[in-house]
């Protein structure tokens, strides 16, 4: 019985690794390709089924006119708001669960649950929904196809996020610390950063890795909202494959569009093992 | 200069949390507030802290008007039942973080620091982990927390109820030795608790609360001696005080066919009926006595706690000495007469073997 239950659990693991890591290798080893080994059927093995070649990398970093992919223009793009929206998003995000989680609102019928669904809300809705009041806001105040209204938008859509999962956070924090905290000599604000916040690093940790993932993966309202002046990487990713792109430099590029997501979900991994995210609170 | 409270009340659902609560507190002596759970000790500490605005009443402090100075800059200490601290910090910088807040000078934050956690007992744990500490060494950092301040006002919520029992006796030595030389000539200390015994251990004044309303205030011993109410007498004994229906006939006092002698201090009782409430300790097994039958026997430590039954009534006895007894049984106990108190059919104590009354 154990020996067949563990036999069942490392084959289902196995499995499912292979199944989620062969992609990344087929797009690797296409990406060291050239022609004549990308048309000679399926081939893994550098060396011994192919010869490796630079040439897909390279046009990453080559300018348009000497045939590059010119991606690093809508990387930096992406990078700028994805990390900017994020930003904003937990900052914001942050400060209304934690009044969310302390404090009683009530106007009317409305009260702080209310509130909060009303955030989580945002997330209900399916894009294409959002995606002509959007449009049409965006191009009322002259946003449209610019980083600062992909900005705009990229909040709504995170900010959401950082309410729901800090909200949560805080309610498990007790309010006897922030009490505490008052009665140390904190006035509100000293108590919510000296004390509240510093023990909430996990939430905000979990919250901002949600945001920059969602913010970064992102293809539609990167595609309804800009047209020429702006494009973001998701976008250019798939102009590219429509384009007559070889396949090595689009999977190059594919592969270092995903390379921020693995690097933050290393990076929250090392921090989860350290045990850091559970019992922070007693 | 005192700590005056009149006519707190605080409702902030169905039920009053504070009723028209008001107090005198003295600089210099120590205040019990005995009750049971939810009976507003939690919500009056929490009002003297200012973390709690009352719907009414007024509150005075050295002659300022009290509700009006927003926590943090009240002066004051508060020791949680449950053990508060700061986790992300160890224990050194939790005990420090009140004086780093007041802006105090680093050597004489370190001395001060050192001082509480010696009074503590935590000498050698400035480096640990709060994550790491027992539950009884956490509670003992926020005590050190609250002393390290030298507040002028110092509140312990029901500090030792989360402890084992162990380890709230050790605790209970220590408040005491705190209580009796650490404290300071000019601060008030307030501490809440649901235990009588803890009540007369600590012997300062007793504010007896229950449902938000003051029922008696007097010393720890005034109150044993005297509970005003019936509601005082079952509140500030542990296990609660027994009281049985009995009327007096020609000089016997009656109860569930049990016939005793009137004493003295009954004598001049006026009504026919009354509540007659006898402590668990004043009841004795004997062979000469009344037969009740055993509806439950506890062992706790070092005495053993029978629930009898006889007609109507219910008492507890507690037997000084761990004994056997299964359910059913029959035992014989005699009622030690000079030690009974008398309540009105309204609750208020006409007699006492103290000589007190309230009618």
């Amino acid at each position: 019985m154990g020996k067949l239950y563990k036999f069942l659990k490392y084959f289902f693991i196995t499995f499912w690794a292979v199944f989620v890591v062969a992609p990344f290798l087929w797009a690797l080893t296409t990406s060291f390709k050239d022609f004549n080994s990308v048309n000679g059927g399926a081939t893994y093995i550098p060396w011994v089924d192919f010869e490796p070649k630079l040439e897909g990398w390279r046009v990453l970093i080559k300018s348009p006119a000497n045939g590059g992919v010119d991606i690093i223009e809508p990387y930096f793009n992406s990078l700028f708001v994805t990390c900017t929206a994020s930003l904003i998003s937990i900052v914001l995000g942050t400060l209304s669960a934690y009044a969310l989680s302390r404090f009683t609102f009530k106007a009317g019928f409305v009260k702080n649950n209310d509130i909060t669904f009303f955030f989580i809300s945002q997330r209900i809705m399916p894009p294409i929904v959002l995606s002509i009041p959007f449009f049409l806001f965006l191009g009322a105040i002259n946003l449209l196809d610019s980083l600062i209204g992909l900005i705009v938008v990229y909040i709504v859509l995170l900010m959401p996020i950082a309410v729901w999962i800090m909200v949560d956070f805080f309610n498990k924090v007790p309010r006897e610390i922030d009490e505490t905290a008052l009665i140390d000599g904190c006035n509100p604000y000293q108590a919510f950063f000296k004390v509240v916040l510093p023990n909430s690093i996990p939430g905000l940790i979990v919250a901002g890795m949600f945001c920059i993932i969602f913010g970064w993966i992102d293809f539609f309202f990167a595609f309804i909202l800009t047209f020429t002046e702006v494009q973001l990487l998701p976008v250019k990713i798939v102009a590219l494959n429509s384009s007559i792109t070889p396949w090595w430099s689009l999977s190059a590029s594919a592969l270092v569009s995903v390379a921020p997501l693995i690097i933050v979900a290393f990076i929250v991994e090392r921090y989860l093992s350290k045990g850091n995210l559970s019992g922070a609170i007693k | 200069m005192n700590l005056v409270a009149e006519n707190l009340s605080y409702k902030p659902d169905e039920q009053f949390h504070l009723n028209e609560v008001s107090f005198n507190f003295e600089k210099g002596n120590i205040y019990t507030i005995l009750g049971r759970t939810l009976s507003g000790k939690t919500t009056l500490l929490k009002t003297i802290a200012g973390l709690l605005t009352p719907d009414t009443g007024a509150m005075k402090f050295e002659d300022k008007d009290f509700l009006k100075v927003p926590v943090w800059e009240r002066n004051i200490a508060m020791v949680y039942q449950q053990f508060i601290n700061y986790p992300h910090l160890n224990v050194f910088e939790n005990v420090a973080f009140p004086l780093k807040q007041r802006k105090v000078d680093d050597q004489l934050i370190s001395d001060e620091v050192t001082k509480s956690l010696k009074s503590v007992g935590l000498e050698g744990y400035e480096n640990r982990k709060i994550q790491e500490l027992s539950g009884g060494q956490q509670q003992r950092v926020s005590l050190a927390r609250s002393l390290v301040k030298n507040a002028k006002i110092l509140l312990l919520d029901e500090p030792l109820v989360n402890l084992d029992y162990k380890l709230r006796e050790q605790l209970r030595e220590e408040f005491k030795n705190i209580f009796s030389q650490g404290l300071s000539e000019d601060s008030i200390v307030v501490f809440s608790t649901t235990d009588p015994r803890e009540a007369m251990e600590i012997n300062g004044e007793v504010i007896v609360l229950d449902e938000g309303k003051v029922l008696q205030v007097g010393s720890a011993k005034e109150i044993f001696e005297n509970p005003k109410t019936l509601k005082v007498a079952e509140i500030s004994n542990d296990p609660p005080m027994n009281i049985l229906k009995a009327s007096i006939e020609t000089n016997k006092i009656k109860f569930e066919e049990i016939e005793v002698e009137l004493p003295n201090h009954l004598s001049n009782l006026k009504e026919k009926n009354f509540n007659l409430g006898i402590r668990a300790s004043d009841i004795k097994l004997s062979d000469s006595g009344f037969e009740f039958k055993v509806e439950l026997a506890e062992i706790s430590g070092s005495e053993t706690l029978l629930h009898l039954k006889r007609g109507n009534s219910r008492i507890i006895v507690s037997i000084e000495e761990v004994l056997n007894f299964n359910i059913h049984d029959k035992v014989k106990i005699n009622f030690n007469i000079s030690k009974v108190y008398a309540f009105n059919e309204n609750g208020v104590l006409s007699s006492s073997p103290f000589g007190g009354s309230y009618v």
